[in-house]
Order: structure tokens, then C-alpha cells, then sequence
């Protein structure tokens, strides 16, 4: 597949809408690039109101044309095929690349090292699309988290060698953070012990997002200081798999790619190394939230899409000679679901915003936006579920899909507990 | 779009508003009320300051600052509005008048009424001579507003009132009502009704406060009998009272939605007062774990609400505001003042049950507070009639 289904040659309209604004239009990897400068021309408007909350038409036109992307080619039908082939295979490799060729993989990567730095409430945007179609991607772990480490804490070397095979697709990254079954970041303990070459490894980093199909590895291990403890965090950036490491497959309700990573005595170069030994922690932070906010991002798609078909079936499903949407008792729970929804949606759009502003309460906008989208998307899935009914609990029905991915979200990078525990110590309280 | 300079407005504002506003109108009003200023011709002003800052804004328009200059408003465009705003709160300059007239009567007058009713009404709300009430709620019309029963009679050049009206917000305390009463009854119930206006002072009017859980009696029972109208305080048509009545109720819910704005915010935020009255254990956290779970959910809440009217306002002037989004803000900004109110007395614990204004002004006030906020989950649409709203035209689900 070429993947250019979006060029306006082969018809797709909205492509050829944004391609229209600008002067040389030219498809092939250049529209986000294209995007951009029309984007910039534009007088800032949102400069007089303050932060934006909502996507300016450039984004828009980025979110139509990865959304008609994604319906024809990563859609559900597709997911659930992958799935059923049982092969391993976390995503498919074509649509991937016919993906990353649309410029997805660069948008959060400075253009320096080859990226397009669009923001991340375009690429918000994006997740929020794969959210809808339960589109299977590395785009979260490679060109969002990976990426973001290596730019926050690699030297020039890193950068110029990763970033770029990122942002082309060249290859993927993934990033071993969680020791046990629970998002903690400062927990880390994995011991890293110096030897004639470098470093030794022993220990494990567990349940680590496409870990199984990345080409590299980033993992965080400790070489000095203990538990909670914010100094002593130090990464490493495996190139190549060192001879003592394994990969395990870890098998998620939600059919995606984890592995948890087994290191036996594993011997790491020096020069391994991800920046400065024991500085780890600022870099990390950051990145944490990058990851947290595009992942809420996609559970806010997952959500939406749960929501959607769930009043649909409201609107067509009769019992006692009516409609069931016309029952009080259902219509409050639905709009009060829609009410929670809107609001968390407001608060992940500011969490984005937040990071692309630079803002200095970062930290808190985006454990707001993780906290309220794991409680909303729990809330709906649970309520899609029960709402449909019996078909609700088989598996041919799609909102099953959704329900398990959601889940998995919620602890994924932190649940609610992990996020207001945050918030809380932010406020000072 | 014309072009406006955005810039020099702000710049300009800025000059003018620290020019024009006295010092003792940019502290903090009382946290009782008793600092806002209604207007009218029974009101007394607490300061010359007051007064000052009051016909100093009204003369600009800027105590309506988007209604159009012909009627002595402002006539900002909206993002004017939103940075006249901005401009007041950096000053913390207070509301130079609030009320039913400026929130409510104005804007269905703007879109219904006659160029005459225009002319005679807008300039004495904007200049705060001419203090409104509203008469719409019956002992038997609550929720089920439409099944008013208070009868108009056709006397040809005018309609012959009787009936009762209950809640009217300081109905003791304004000089005109404007009120919905029955013209006709023999259709449904929808129809039929008609949006009147009239002085209080006029003979058959007898206005009587009901004491509250609060002790304070802001809302009225107001009795109607034989009361004339004169034809031309028909506002619209007559029978068509119902469709200006709901777009009002529109005003009314996003009034309620954004209240906090006109409530005097509490001296202390909720974390000084949790410290203060709960205290911290030696890990720095919260004593009681419940309370601050709680706040957590409260402070994201409020965070979440204000995101989302902000974005309503950016979807807005980007052109791609889903209006259907707006039903939800009567519902969630109430529920919201609500916990809020709740959280801070329970905050405060015992003390966040004192009923001792003279020995203990501030916590008092805290569980006035609390109790006020209980009618607004009820008031201008209770928050079940909101959830029917939102069923039915934000989300089309079927009706029964």
C-alpha cells in the first residue's frame, strides 16, 4: 500500500483542502510540513484569548485527514483482525509506514533532528482518531515517549543519530520505566553496577508498551540513592539487545505489544548511557507528561467512540413497544456521561496546550486531564457495557474492544490514585 | 470581521479602568452580599465610591458592554468584552451593578421586545435606576413551569392580572417585574401564555418574603389581584410568552452556570483553609484522607468546568461551537458550587456550622453559604429538569 491515499490525486478531499491553501502542493510526506507554514502565517488570534483549548484549522485539517486514514485502513475491522490472526504481529507493518509517511511520527520531534514540530495538540489530535478506531501503533512509545527522552536528555550525538530514524520511521523505541504492577516511576530500582566495560544489568523493567517489536530499548535503572528517591535516576538507550537480556512476550486483555524485560548479568557499553549518569529525573518528568497527555488523548477517542455508540443504540434499541433512550432512568445516566465527557475533554485539551505553551503547571494540567479521562472513560465503558445489554459481554461486539483497551489506559503511566496522590502534593496539601 | 485593534482597546481599558475606578471598589467586597450593587429605587448606595464607579461605568455602557450604544450599552463585540473583563479582574475592580435586569430582562428585550420597550427599558437597567424582578414559578408550577395558572384577562387596552407568583428573587426590593401569566387556556400549555411587564407599586401588587434555611428572606411569595396591565407591556405576542420564556431561562442557566463569578470568593482558597483547619501530618499530607481526596476531585472539577467554558468561548469565535455542548454548563456549574460549599464546610468541621455572625463573621458566612448554594441546584431549572434538557437536544434521544 502506498499510503497516499491522502493525496488529492487519489481523490481524498481533504487533502486536496489543505493542499489548496498552499502554493506548491506537493503531497508525499511534506503535509504536516505544509501545514505548519500556512499555520504560522496566520495572525495569532488565540494570543488575545489566552490559552487555546480548541485546534486551529491547520490542526483540524491534520485531525480529517488522519481520521479518513484510519477509517479506511486502521479502523476497528482491522484491529480485531489482527487480533484473530494470533501471529504476534502488534500492528500492521504497511499501515505503519503509510502512517509515518503522512508525517504523524515527527510531529512532537524539533525540526533540528528532522522532525516538524507541530504540538502536541495536533498530535493530540491524532490520538485522538486512533483512539476512535483502536488504531494499533508504536506512535506513543517511539515517536512521543522515546523521542521526547532522547531530545530532553540525549547528548548531540543521540540526537542527531536517533531523532531523525524516529521521526522517518526508520525505527522504534521503547521505554522499560515499571518494575511492578503499578506506575512508579521513582520506585525504580533496577541496579546499575559499574564494571571494566560499563555497566551490569540485573533485574527487570515490566509491562513496557511495545517492547516486544521496538528496535531499541530506553530503561531506566538506578545508580545510586533508593526508593523514591529523585537523584540516582539514570537512563540507558540500548542499541542493540545485550547478551543476557530477554525480551517476554506479556500478554494484555487489550491485544496490543508488552514485553517485560529479563536482564541477566547483561554487560552495556558505557557510552550507553542517555545523557548524564543519575540526571535522569527532569527529563523523565517531562517526558512522563508528553506520554500521559497523548495517551489521554487517545482514551478521550476511545471514550467519545464508546459514547457515541452507545446513544446510538439508544436511539434505535426497542423494548416495551419503545425506544429504550426514552426511559428517564437511562437518559440522566447518559447525560450525565456526555456532561463528564465534555469537561474531561476540556481539561486533556489544556493539558496539550499546556505542554505546547511551555506552561509552568504543566504537571498539574496533565494529571488533571489523566485522572478525569481514566474516571470518565471507566465511567462510560462500564455504562456502554451495561447499556447494550447482553450483546454488551460477547465478544462481536466492539465496545468490548474498547472497554479492555480503556482499562489497560487507566493504568498505563499512571491511574487515578497515582495522579491525584500528584496533584495533591502540587497544591501542597 | 471589521477590523479592531485589539491591542489599543486593552491598552486603553487598562488607562481608563485605573483612572475611573475608586481604590476602595478594587478590594474584595464583603463575602455576605452586601456589597453588591442591585440598583434600583429602594437601594442604598454603601459608599459615594459606589455610587461613583457605578454612574462612571453606566456612562461608558460598560455595565452591558455588549448591548448596542442606541440603548446606552456598550457595544463591544464579544472579545472586547472578554478583555474589558480581563482588564477588571487584573484589577480586581468589583461588578459596578449586577441583577435580574442586566442578566435576563435586557437580552429577551434585546431579542423580542418593541423598539419602544427598547427605548423605555434598556437605559434604566444599564444605568442601574430601575431594578428588575422576575415572576415565574407558581405553588403549582415549579419544574413544570408551563403549567402556569396566574390569569390575564383581555380588557381590551389592557389585561386584568390575578394570581400568585412564588420565589421572586428580592421582589420586595424591585421596582418592576416582568412575569408570565395566562392569556389563554384552552390549548396546550405551551400556549397560551404571554410575557408581561409591570411596576410593582401598581395597586393589587402585595409582595411577601420567605425566611430561608439562612434565615434571610431573598425570595418572595408575590400576590397579583386585579392588577392592570396596560397592552403595551406585552412583550412579543400575545400567547407566545413560552418561547421567550425559555430563551430567558437560556439566560438565566448561563448566569447560574458562571455564579461563582458573582459570588464573593471566600478570603482564604479551600487548601489554606484545609491546612488551617485539618492540618498536615508529617509527611506534609492531609490529616483526613477522605477530605483530600475529595478536594482533589473538587479542585479538578473546577478546573475541568472552567477549561470547558473557556473552550466554549474559543469554539465560539472559531466558528465550530456545537451549541448543543451549552446545555450541559446550568447543570454542571451548580452541581459544582454545590460540592464546593459542602467540601468547605466539612473543611472546617464543627466550625463549619456556626450560626454566630457577630463572634464568628467568616465561618459563618462559609455555612450561609453552603445553605444558598442548596437552591441552586433547584432554582431556574432544578439539575433533573437539566439532565431532561441535555437528553433531549444535546443528545435527540427519542422522547416518551
Amino acid at each position: 500500500m502506498d499510503g497516499f491515499t491522502a493525496c488529492p490525486e487519489n481523490g481524498n478531499q481533504n487533502l486536496a483542502g489543505i493542499l489548496a491553501h498552499s502554493a506548491h502542493g506537493r503531497c508525499k510526506g511534506d503535509l504536516i510540513r505544509q501545514l505548519k507554514g500556512i499555520m504560522e502565517s496566520y495572525s495569532n488570534i488565540q494570543g488575545i484569548l489566552g490559552m487555546p483549548l480548541v485546534l486551529n484549522e491547520e490542526q483540524r485539517m491534520l485531525r480529517d485527514s488522519v481520521r479518513d486514514f484510519v477509517k479506511d485502513n486502521a479502523n476497528v475491522d482491522h484491529f480485531r483482525k489482527l487480533r484473530d490472526q494470533g501471529n504476534g504481529q502488534p500492528y500492521d507493518a504497511d499501515t505503519w509506514a503509510s502512517l509515518v509517511e503522512l508525517g504523524i511520527s515527527g510531529i512532537c520531534i524539533p525540526e533540528a533532528h528532522g522532525g516538524l514540530e507541530f504540538g502536541y495538540l495536533a498530535m493530540g489530535a491524532v490520538f485522538e482518531e486512533f483512539g476512535k478506531q483502536l488504531t494499533a501503533s508504536p506512535l506513543l512509545s517511539s515517536a512521543v515517549f522515546g523521542a521526547s527522552l532522547i531530545e530532553l536528555a540525549g547528548t548531540d550525538t543521540q540526537k542527531s543519530k536517533y531523532l531523525p530514524a524516529i521521526a522517518s520511521g526508520e525505527l522504534t523505541v521503547a521505554v522499560g520505566i515499571e518494575e511492578g504492577s503499578h506506575h512508579a516511576p521513582l520506585y525504580t530500582m533496577l541496579p546499575l553496577v559499574e564494571s571494566d566495560a560499563g555497566f551490569i544489568l540485573s533485574g527487570r523493567k515490566a509491562f513496557v508498551m511495545d517492547g516486544q517489536s521496538a528496535d531499541i530499548l530506553i530503561v531506566l535503572a538506578r545508580s545510586s540513592g533508593g526508593l523514591g528517591d529523585t537523584e540516582g535516576l539514570t537512563l540507558l538507550l540500548l542499541e542493540k539487545d545485550p547478551a543476557g537480556l530477554q525480551r517476554d512476550n506479556v500478554r494484555m486483555v487489550d491485544s496490543r505489544d508488552y514485553a517485560d524485560l529479563v536482564f541477566i548479568d547483561a554487560e552495556v557499553s558505557a557510552d550507553s548511557v542517555l545523557g548524564d549518569v543519575g540526571e535522569a529525573f527532569d527529563p523523565l518528568v517531562l517526558s512522563l507528561d508528553r506520554a500521559r497527555a497523548c495517551l489521554a488523548a487517545e482514551m478521550l477517542g476511545g471514550a467519545q467512540e464508546m459514547f457515541d455508540r452507545t446513544i446510538a443504540y439508544l436511539q434505535e434499541r426497542d423494548q416495551f413497544g419503545q425506544k429504550i433512550g426514552s426511559f428517564q432512568a437511562l437518559q440522566h445516566r447518559a447525560a450525565d456521561m456526555y456532561t463528564e465527557l465534555e469537561l474531561t475533554r476540556s481539561t486533556v485539551m489544556d493539558a496539550l496546550s499546556a505542554l505546547d505553551e511551555q506552561r509552568d503547571d504543566i504537571s498539574q494540567a496533565v494529571s488533571t486531564a489523566k485522572c478525569r479521562i481514566n474516571d470518565t472513560s471507566l465511567h462510560i465503558a462500564n455504562e456502554a457495557i451495561q447499556m447494550h445489554g447482553g450483546i454488551g459481554v460477547t465478544d462481536e461486539l466492539d465496545i468490548g474492544l474498547f472497554f479492555k483497551r480503556c482499562h489497560v489506559c487507566v493504568n498505563l503511566l499512571g491511574n487515578s490514585g497515582y495522579h491525584s496522590e500528584r496533584f495533591a502534593g502540587l497544591n501542597g496539601f | 470581521m471589521t477590523e479592531i485593534d485589539y491591542d489599543a482597546f486593552r491598552a486603553e481599558t487598562r488607562t481608563w479602568l485605573e483612572d475611573n475606578c475608586p481604590a476602595s471598589m478594587r478590594t474584595p467586597p464583603a463575602t455576605d452580599r452586601s456589597d453588591n450593587v442591585m440598583g434600583g429605587s429602594k437601594f442604598d448606595f454603601k459608599s459615594e465610591d459606589q455610587r461613583v464607579w457605578l454612574e462612571r461605568m453606566a456612562e461608558r455602557g460598560w455595565t452591558a458592554p455588549e448591548w448596542p450604544e442606541q440603548y446606552g450599552g456598550g457595544g463591544l463585540d464579544p472579545k472586547q468584552a472578554k478583555i474589558l473583563r480581563k482588564e477588571m479582574a487584573r484589577l480586581n475592580c468589583r461588578a459596578p451593578l449586577i441583577g435580574h435586569g442586566l442578566w435576563m430582562l435586557g437580552p429577551a428585550l434585546l431579542e423580542y421586545g418593541s423598539e419602544e420597550q427598547k427605548l423605555q427599558h434598556l437605559p434604566s437597567i444599564i444605568n442601574g435606576s430601575v431594578r428588575w424582578c422576575q415572576g415565574y414559578s407558581e405553588p403549582g408550577a415549579g419544574s413544570d413551569l408551563a403549567s402556569l395558572r396566574c390569569k390575564a384577562e383581555d380588557k381590551g387596552d389592557h389585561y386584568l392580572v390575578n394570581g400568585q407568583k412564588c420565589w421572586t428573587s428580592d421582589g420586595d426590593k424591585a421596582d418592576w417585574m416582568f412575569c408570565l401569566v395566562r392569556t389563554d387556556d384552552s390549548g396546550p400549555k405551551q400556549q397560551g401564555i404571554s410575557f408581561v411587564l409591570f411596576p410593582m407599586d401598581t395597586p393589587g401588587v402585595a409582595v411577601r418574603p420567605v425566611p430561608l434555611l439562612t434565615g434571610e428572606s431573598h425570595f418572595c411569595d408575590t400576590f397579583l389581584e386585579n392588577v392592570v396591565v396596560p397592552k403595551e407591556n406585552l412583550v412579543g405576542k400575545e400567547g407566545e410568552g413560552w418561547t421567550i420564556a425559555k430563551a430567558l431561562l437560556v439566560h438565566e442557566r448561563n448566569m447560574m452556570s458562571s455564579m461563582d463569578d458573582t459570588m464573593p470568593a471566600p478570603p482564604k482558597s479551600l487548601v489554606e483553609y484545609a491546612i488551617e483547619y485539618v492540618g498536615l501530618n508529617e509527611n506534609g499530607r492531609l490529616r483526613d484522607q477522605r477530605l483530600r481526596a475529595r478536594m482533589v476531585s473538587q479542585m479538578m472539577n473546577k478546573r475541568a468546568l472552567d477549561l470547558t467554558q473557556s473552550r466554549a468561548f474559543e469554539e465560539g469565535m472559531a466558528g465550530v461551537l456545537d451549541m448543543r455542548m451549552t446545555s450541559i454548563f446550568k447543570y454542571a456549574g451548580t452541581e459544582n458550587i454545590k460540592d464546593n460549599t459542602a467540601l468547605l464546610v466539612d473543611v472546617l468541621g464543627h466550625s463549619g456550622f456556626r450560626w454566630d455572625a457577630e463572634e464568628h463573621y467568616e465561618e459563618t458566612q462559609r455555612t450561609a453559604a453552603w445553605m444558598n448554594a442548596l437552591s441552586f441546584t433547584i432554582a431556574g431549572g432544578s439539575s433533573e429538569v437539566q439532565l431532561n434538557v441535555i437528553a433531549k437536544r444535546s443528545l435527540e434521544l427519542p422522547q416518551q
